[in-house]
């Protein structure tokens, strides 16, 4: 018997010891994807008559929808204007503060405080910078003898300005994640370097870089999930409040704002659904595409 | 935001709770109301914006609970709502007896009786519609600035468009109105017909009035009349402040916004008059309703006939400026005498008659609201932002149809 006991404690136990998290990780996550998925097949009205079944109707109508591809080009956009210099800022900010500045808590406390910002009231300040004719953005180019921008009308201003207050919030706490894997490198490798008469701009490409591919990799697939699936900097970026439009057509919507929009304003749930599965696609794609190109530029073949 | 539910408090109270957005003046009046029924608490959900609030009222009725007891809805919802009004109680059923739709103007009451004569909300505020204007800029541009001299400016559409132009070529860097959306749903409002007929169709291609407006208006944004701001964002709050626009279309409840956003440092350059185009308009206005999910229907209904009884719609138009729907309210003389400081005008008095100019509420279909609010004003927005007035146009059709669909 109690041989027996200790077998299943051996053969069972590990199983149990995970459960938690697959319970978890199907109660929040699976559940709501499949669920997702099952709601896409309906003409589902939030509040209104009993939903129909319409199959793969919600996809194809959304396929030839023309707003969806403009938030989908919005998206991508965005998300390149923003994670791109973002990711080269965080790495260079990090090395920065790798070197000896004083006070070194201070300086790293500095670049995580945009991030414990509110998001929303980042938001409504960043909007008032780039209004169009009392904000200071405009005035600075004024002074500079540049013209003003409408930023709000011009579709690459926009997505310009959606970027930069992106940046401004992430780039802090990406540059802390490279900064902790640049501590983790040994100090022997430097020095053999050094001694090998290596300056510091090759230290850098040729150890530093490699050495920090598993965190860059993960920062790059975050980031490609957080960027996609940008929401409330568009939405605050409206001069009208509470809007979804994403400006006059739709130049700064993007593809969650757009699902957001379907599911909450015009009470479209099925079409929401359907948006939402499509995007979880776009993020897989787009995320294996980032990790094969991150291997490459920063695995130096290995 | 919480989800909760309502009931019985720890202290044994019985738990009311009332969802409103932006400004109903309610605050010292559900005070009064807790004062006066001691067994009785009431929390207060405040939203600052019509949309969210509206869209957590679809949400959860989708969803079947987390309604407020007394849930607000604005004259914009009024049809999503009407769509569901097996959710909401018959107020003729559960309300207090002696509170019948008499009360009302009639085309506020009838705007939320059901074609099986279910009453589901009770009328709050009317939004009649007066023009606002700046007097120092009439001056700015020769044209006449007093109460009475302004009224020939303010008689139709084309008169209103005629002295833009003269005040376009006169006054430079500033413009006639604010935004070209603020204008359009003024005159939209005003159309016997609006977006759907009564069978809620939607016949926005098929209404010759809608398409003459649309021109009318477009060819005003070409000429330079609009400040091409959004109503109700950052750079129109400050543009008030500025002086940016000479004319704002003036419902009621707008008086407070104006004097909110120019300040005091503008206090005797505002003034408005009794004339807007065309007679008058409806712009806006609420309903109280009970939805059914609420566990104290009853109570409910009580709190939400007190507050829109004719002495309680005088005390939240002194506090914040909601114009009373009630025809006793509209002939008290507390009504009628009651001054605007800011804008030194009997205000009151001025909005009754701009109130009786209406004769008609506009009959309006499912998504009459979000084609107005989203469809509507991004569409002028892409005008304003300097697309042709026939694109803009095209943007409007696509998207009514897209969201009739």
């Amino acid at each position: 018997m109690r041989d027996r006991l200790g077998e299943w404690d051996l053969r069972f136990s590990p199983y149990l010891y995970i459960a938690p998290f697959f319970l978890i990780f199907g109660l929040t996550g699976l559940f709501p994807l499949l669920y997702t998925a099952y709601v896409a097949l309906f003409d589902w009205e939030l509040g209104g008559a009993e939903p129909t079944f319409v199959g793969l109707d919600n996809f194809t109508t959304l396929l030839a929808d023309e707003q969806f591809w403009t938030t989908l080009t919005n998206t991508i956009s965005i998300f390149l204007l923003s994670s791109g210099p973002q990711l080269v800022i965080a790495v260079l900010l990090a090395a920065l503060l790798n070197t000896r500045v004083r006070p070194a808590t201070g300086w790293r406390v500095g670049v995580l405080l945009p991030y414990a910002a509110s998001l929303v009231a980042i938001g409504i300040i960043f909007a008032n910078l780039f209004g169009r004719d009392f904000g200071l953005v405009n005035t600075l180019l004024e002074v500079f003898g540049l013209d003003r921008i409408d930023w709000q009308a011009n579709r690459f201003a926009s997505h310009l300005a959606i970027a930069f207050m992106v940046n401004w919030r992430w780039t802090g706490y990406n540059a802390l994640i490279v900064l902790a894997a640049m501590q983790a490198i040994p100090k022997d490798v430097y020095e053999a370097a050094v001694v090998d008469g290596a300056g510091a701009v090759r230290r850098f490409f040729s150890i530093t870089l490699p050495l920090l591919r598993p965190t860059l990799i993960f920062m790059v697939i975050t980031s490609t999930i957080g960027g996609l699936q940008i929401f409330t900097e568009p939405k605050l970026f409206d001069t009208r409040p509470g809007s979804n439009n994403g400006g006059s057509s739709n130049q700064f919507q993007t593809i969650t704002l757009y699902l957001y929009q379907s599911a909450f304003e015009n009470q479209n749930f099925g079409y929401a659904s359907a948006i939402a599965w499509v995007l979880f696609l776009v993020i897989i794609i787009f995320a294996g595409i980032n990790f094969l190109l991150t291997r490459r530029l920063a695995g130096v073949g290995r | 935001m919480t989800a909760c539910g309502s009931g019985a408090g720890s202290d044994g109270k019985l738990e009311l709770t009332i969802a409103t957005f932006t400004e109903f003046g309610y605050e010292d009046l559900l005070k009064e109301y807790e004062a006066a029924h001691p067994n009785i608490r009431i929390t207060h959900r405040k939203t600052g914006q019509s949309a969210p609030h509206h869209q957590n009222l679809y949400t959860k009725l989708g969803a079947g609970s987390g309604l407020a007891d007394v849930e607000a809805v604005e004259e914009g919802h009024r049809a999503k709502v009407m769509e569901r009004a097996d959710k909401f109680a018959n107020l003729r059923e559960i309300g207090p007896a002696d509170v019948t739709p008499e009360r009302w103007l009639p085309w506020k009451s009838e705007a939320v009786t059901t074609k099986d004569g279910r009453l589901i909300g009770y009328g709050t505020d009317i939004g009649p519609l007066a023009m606002c204007y700046r007097k120092d800029l009439f001056a700015e541009a020769g044209l006449p600035s007093d109460p009475e001299g302004v009224k020939p400016l303010f008689a139709t559409w084309d008169s209103f468009f005629a002295a833009g132009e003269k005040f376009a070529e006169k006054v430079k860097g500033k413009a006639w109105f604010d935004s070209a959306a603020q204008i359009f749903n003024a005159m939209q409002n005003q159309l016997p017909q609006g977006y759907y007929n009564t069978e809620d169709k939607l016949i926005i291609e098929s209404n010759p009035a809608i398409k003459a407006n649309w021109d009318k208006l477009t060819a005003a944004v070409a000429k330079g009349q609009s400040a091409k701001l959004t109503a109700f964002g950052p750079e129109w709050n400050s543009a008030f402040r500025t002086g940016a626009f000479a004319t704002k279309t003036c419902p009621s409840w707008m008086l407070g916004v104006v004097e909110q956003h120019a300040g005091p440092e503008n206090q005797g350059k505002w003034a408005v008059t009794d004339a807007f185009p065309e007679g008058g308009g409806n712009w806006g206005g609420s309903f109280l309703t009970v939805p059914k999910q609420s566990k104290h229907p009853k109570e409910a209904a009580e709190l939400a006939a007190w507050l829109s009884a004719p002495a309680q719609q005088l005390k939240a138009f002194a506090a914040k400026g909601p114009f009373p729907s009630q025809v006793e309210a509209l002939s008290s003389e507390q009504l009628l005498n009651s001054h605007n400081k800011y804008f030194d005008v009997k205000a009151g008095a001025l909005y009754a008659a701009q109130a009786r100019k209406v004769t008609k509420a506009q009959y309006k279909g499912p998504a009459d609201g979000e084609l107005q609010d989203v469809v509507g004003l991004a569409a002028l927005q892409k005008v304003e932002q300097g697309a042709s007035s026939a694109e803009g146009w095209q943007q409007l059709v696509d998207g009514a149809k897209k969201l009739a669909k």
